[in-house]
């Protein structure tokens, strides 16, 4: 098949599928739809596909048509209820006919559900409840007009003395500690992780190791693992290196806990 | 007599559990029903609804799908929704008191039986046109919203419209139809 025809083929199935995709959305007519002119089409272009691309177009197509086919059942299904009426002569009698005249006929064959929405004992009761120990409208504003309190301006240092801001941000924290660690590395290249994050008492040595998780995340500094010894050395990077999108980054799990530290107090040297 | 008050109690839970809304929406599932009155709930709703006619009121049973050409199984019974309506119909001065204009009455009898002309689905744009014959251009959005946000429509992602559930509890559909078909014009309706 040349790829003129396969191409023709083609949008002649993008047609059929638009045409039968409109008639379901919009409620047309789908007595529209010649169903043999159709499947013919369908036959006449079928033995000639042979991509993946171009049998979809055409169970599309097919899926479409047999959607058509329901609509149709659906239709002389409907037509043979009761329910039947010529919409065009329903929407000639509704036009022709005054506001009133719909409206008292309408009342005719509607009955309206019949419910109630009434509280009951207990709420009752808990309502009752609330009532009484709810305060007097004058004292509630009282209590709110005592709130009222003259504005005025903050200072950064009134901010960090009330714990809303950090003395330092922390960032800059991080570059402080990121210092250190270059510091205590000096000319070796690593440190032993728990050497550097160990501190005289437990509390601070899980800040420390909380501050080195995030220097590694941020690329400050890398950690070198050596499972046969058992051993976790920390690495400063000379300048941050984001590793983000770059690599895929794996994350360590390093365990702070109590024993741990008082194992490794015990073997430090003093 | 044991017998009698048995049923008695029934009928008392079962208006209770018709009467008063309990969930977002009003009415009560069939399986509902049967956990809360026992097995035999068929026959309870039956003799309250024997009750309820006194009172020009009915309870209307709206399967799941389309209703059962004969005697329901208690599948489609435990399936179906049960709501109290009223068995007769409404005086026009009445709808009044529920807050209904008659444009918005006629509004919804002319959306509904254009929708059911159209064999359950109609393109909004086509509802709206119609209702402005009728009613001011500016009402015809408002209600239209409201049809749907009462539950008498609803719309699809391609703005077609549906007979929603208030519709199929509260309106006898064929009805409606034979009575549009069969008015006559009156002088009166020209104006």
């Amino acid at each position: 098949m040349s790829s003129k025809r396969k191409k023709q083929g083609g949008e002649h199935l993008q047609r059929v599928i638009d045409m039968c995709k409109s008639i379901e959305e919009r409620s047309l007519d789908p007595f529209n739809v010649d169903v043999d002119d159709i499947i013919a089409v369908v036959q006449k272009y079928f033995p000639e596909w042979e991509l993946p691309e171009e049998l979809c177009l055409d169970a599309e197509a097919i899926h479409h048509l047999a959607s058509i086919i329901k609509l149709q059942g659906d239709w002389v299904k409907h037509r043979s209820t009761s329910l039947y009426t010529d919409p065009f002569l329903l929407e000639e009698k509704i036009r022709r006919l005054s506001k009133e005249e719909l409206a008292t006929l309408f009342l005719e064959a509607w009955h309206p559900i019949i419910e109630l929405e009434q509280i009951s004992l207990h709420s009752l009761a808990e309502a009752t409840k609330y009532w009484q120990d709810l305060l007097p409208l004058s004292e509630r504003w009282l209590k709110t007009g005592s709130l009222e309190m003259e504005t005025g301006a903050t200072t950064r240092e009134e901010l960090v003395k009330l714990r809303i801001l950090a003395e330092k941000t922390f960032l800059e924290e991080l570059e402080v500690f990121w210092e250190e660690l270059k510091h205590r590395v000096g000319r070796e290249e690593k440190i032993r992780y728990w050497d550097f994050i160990g501190a005289d008492n437990y509390s601070e040595t899980t800040k420390r190791a909380y501050m080195a998780s995030f220097l590694v995340t941020y690329g400050y500094a890398t950690l070198e693992l050596h499972p046969l010894e058992e051993e976790i050395f920390i690495k400063p990077f000379e300048k941050p290196k984001s590793m983000l999108g770059k690599k895929q980054t794996v994350s360590i799990p390093v365990s702070v806990s109590y024993e741990e530290w008082v194992r490794w107090k015990g073997g430090k040297p003093n | 007599m044991k017998r009698k008050a048995y049923y008695a109690r029934k009928i008392k839970r079962a208006a209770h559990l018709l009467f008063y809304r309990r969930h977002r929406n009003p009415g009560v599932k069939g399986w509902e029903l049967r956990r809360r009155l026992g097995s035999d709930y068929p026959k309870v709703i039956k003799i309250l609804d024997d009750h309820l006619e006194k009172l020009d009121l009915t309870v209307k049973t709206v399967f799941e799908g389309e209703k059962p050409a004969g005697e329901p199984t208690l599948e489609q019974l435990d399936k179906a929704r049960f709501y109290t309506t009223l068995r007769g119909g409404l005086a026009p001065k009445e709808t009044k008191m529920m807050g209904w204009r008659i444009d918005d009455i006629a509004g919804l009898a002319t959306a509904i039986s254009y929708i059911i002309a159209k064999k359950g689905k109609a393109p909004r744009e086509e509802v709206e046109e119609l209702l402005r014959n009728k009613l001011p251009g500016w009402r015809v959005d408002i209600n239209m919203n409201r049809y749907i946000r009462y539950g008498y429509l609803a719309e699809d992602e391609n703005k077609q419209l549906y007979l929603d559930w208030r519709t199929r509890a509260e309106i006898d559909q064929k009805a409606l139809v034979d009575l549009l078909l069969s008015k006559e014009k009156t002088l009166n309706g020209y104006a």
